[in-house]
């Protein structure tokens, strides 16, 4: 595992929040989640380091995948959705009337559980991003946008004289690197990304689970995972959620090593999930 | 040992039987009584491709079905060609689309993507109420208040518009068909699975750009079908072009002036008293077997595109 070679402190200190000594980029506080009336998130306050990979862990319904929701508003989607709180991206909250939706979710781009791309030809997946927001300005440009982005999402040497041949025909691995891609080329700052490894098998998961590492130099990663395993090798913070609280976060090495909470070391060491 | 009784004590299943006999019989009457309906359509065409020839029929630029009583009376040659027939039926078709394609496809899009579901639950029956008006109200309709009405407002301008023009028909027509391509393009649209939207916003790609470049892409090959569809509905439709277009077989793409279509023609070809043996008549089945390979042709190049996008998201 890799992850002993991430983070070599492990010197025991309890966990608070903020775990991680970085600066925050993204600050959560007391965000409240319901669904018509139901409540799905409870005051969860989380604070996620810059440059870091941040894994949100718990048994299904627990909220993660909400939690993550609301990082970019994709919740907006959901009539019946209501959030309640502050999430700061860069000091800025995200839920201020004056925020601009669209550009939010520019600079914070997603990754689906299910790979989806559009019925387009593979060049025309990445490029969509960079031709809805205008990044480019000539044909040349644009290449070069979608090339550098399939490079860095390790897909480009696989596809390169394919572009034109649909998306869709990809593998599903592939697929989910060609999505990756497609976020990477709006340059986001952050990249949530959502059990991006659910429906892969082994082999496509350990490639994207690199290509993560990778991402982390460039960007801020937020990834909701079912896999215990994964959040260990990829993360270096992990999040704790269980029925609609965020239970315990910390150090990755810590929560799965010495965790604090006693819901956490059931869930870790599958008594609970 | 436990001991289990299997064996058949009670005979064979007469009913289980009967019932299978019963439905084999309905499927295969129904079966042959479409077959016998194209065998019909075929032999009595034939029997008119005797008389006027195939060429003089898909080629011919005059319509002109007369049959003389006496041998020398002036005009007793009939000129059986069904090129007026034809331009006329794809120009009112095409009016029809023209005013159809926009409204139905707005209506779809509005109600697949924006309206809410309370919205959508009183919208919808009420567009699939026009579906059920029957075509004769269309037709009087097209006939008594359109028709005038495009008359009036043509000679208020200056332009010279016919009674029965091929426009009124055409717009009442494509008012008829909206209910057809809005249904069918709304459960399209509607297919397109939630990932892709969801893909397109999370790119902080606006609903209309999600629309435009996402959903109505994927959903394409759907909605073609279905203009298709409406397509070869508008070509078939006759009681609203019976009362609303003309009898003349005008030669013209000019849509203020009067078009007959082929519908209209096999309607008046076979009202009245009628002599099987003439030209006259027997043409009404040539036209019906014309009519029906068009129709044919499109509903399988339709239903194949259906289909074909229906397996893309399996």
């Amino acid at each position: 595992m890799n992850m002993a070679a991430e983070e070599k402190k492990s010197d025991g200190a309890v966990p608070t929040v903020p775990a991680i000594e970085t600066e925050p980029l993204i600050t959560a506080r007391n965000v409240d989640v319901f669904y018509a009336d139901k409540q799905a998130l409870n005051g969860i306050t989380l604070d996620i380091p810059a440059n870091k990979v941040t894994s949100l862990i718990g048994p299904s319904g627990c909220g993660k995948t909400t939690f993550l929701r609301c990082i970019n508003r994709m919740n907006d989607l959901i009539d019946i959705c209501r959030v309640e709180g502050e999430i700061k991206i860069g000091g800025q909250d995200i839920y201020d009337p004056k925020v601009d939706v669209v550009s939010l979710r520019a600079q914070v781009g997603m990754v689906f559980q299910k790979p989806n791309p559009f019925p387009k030809s593979i060049f025309e997946n990445v490029a969509y991003g960079p031709r809805i927001h205008h990044l480019v300005k000539s044909k040349g440009e644009l290449k070069d946008v979608v090339e550098r982005s399939l490079s860095k999402a390790g897909l480009l040497e696989e596809v390169h004289d394919r572009l034109d041949d649909p998306g869709t025909g990809l593998s599903g691995g592939q697929q989910q690197r060609l999505c990756i891609a497609r976020a990477i080329a709006v340059e986001p700052k952050v990249i949530l990304m959502d059990e991006p490894c659910s429906a892969l098998d082994p082999i496509a998961t350990a490639r994207i689970e690199e290509l993560i590492d990778e991402l982390r130099e460039n960007y801020t990663i937020v990834i909701v995972t079912h896999s215990m395993q994964q959040a260990a090798r990829v993360s270096q913070q992990t999040a704790f959620f269980h029925m609609g609280n965020l239970v315990e976060a910390g150090k990755t090495e810590q929560i799965f090593t010495t965790p604090q909470d006693p819901r956490t070391e059931s869930y870790i060491t599958g008594r609970i999930g | 040992m436990q001991h289990i009784n299997i064996t058949n004590t009670r005979g064979p299943r007469p009913l289980e039987q009967a019932l299978k006999i019963t439905m084999v019989a309905c499927s295969v009457i129904a079966i042959i009584i479409t077959i016998g309906i194209v065998l019909s359509l075929a032999f009595e065409a034939y029997r008119f491709f005797q008389l006027v020839s195939l060429q003089d029929f898909l080629f011919g630029t005059k319509w002109s079905p007369q049959t003389a009583i006496r041998s020398d009376q002036v005009g007793a040659e009939g000129s059986f060609g069904a090129i007026p027939l034809i331009t006329g039926t794809l120009l009112i078709s095409a009016i029809a689309m023209a005013t159809a394609t926009p409204l139905g496809l707005a209506s779809a899009i509005y109600l697949a993507e924006y309206a809410s579901p309370t919205t959508r639950n009183v919208v919808k029956p009420l567009l699939e109420i026009l579906a059920g008006i029957p075509t004769v109200v269309y037709g009087f309709f097209a006939a008594l208040t359109v028709a005038p009405m495009i008359r009036w407002t043509g000679t208020e301008i200056g332009l010279e518009v016919a009674s029965e023009s091929a426009l009124a028909a055409g717009l009442v027509m494509g008012i008829m068909i909206v209910p057809l391509i809005s249904s069918l393009s709304d459960d399209v649209i509607n297919a397109v699975p939630q990932s892709l939207r969801d893909a397109s916003l999370g790119l902080g790609a606006t609903k209309s750009e999600t629309i435009r470049r996402v959903v109505l892409l994927s959903a394409f090959p759907g909605i073609a079908g279905s203009l298709l569809l409406a397509t070869s509905r508008a070509i078939g439709e006759t009681m609203i072009v019976v009362m609303a277009a003309g009898m003349a077989a005008n030669l013209t793409a000019n849509p203020l002036q009067a078009v007959t279509t082929i519908t209209v023609q096999i309607v008046a070809l076979l009202t009245g008293d009628q002599e099987f043996e003439s030209a006259k008549t027997l043409s009404a089945f040539a036209l019906g077997l014309l009519l029906f390979t068009i129709t044919l042709v499109l509903n399988v190049v339709a239903q194949k595109i259906v289909n074909h996008f229906s397996e893309q998201y399996d």
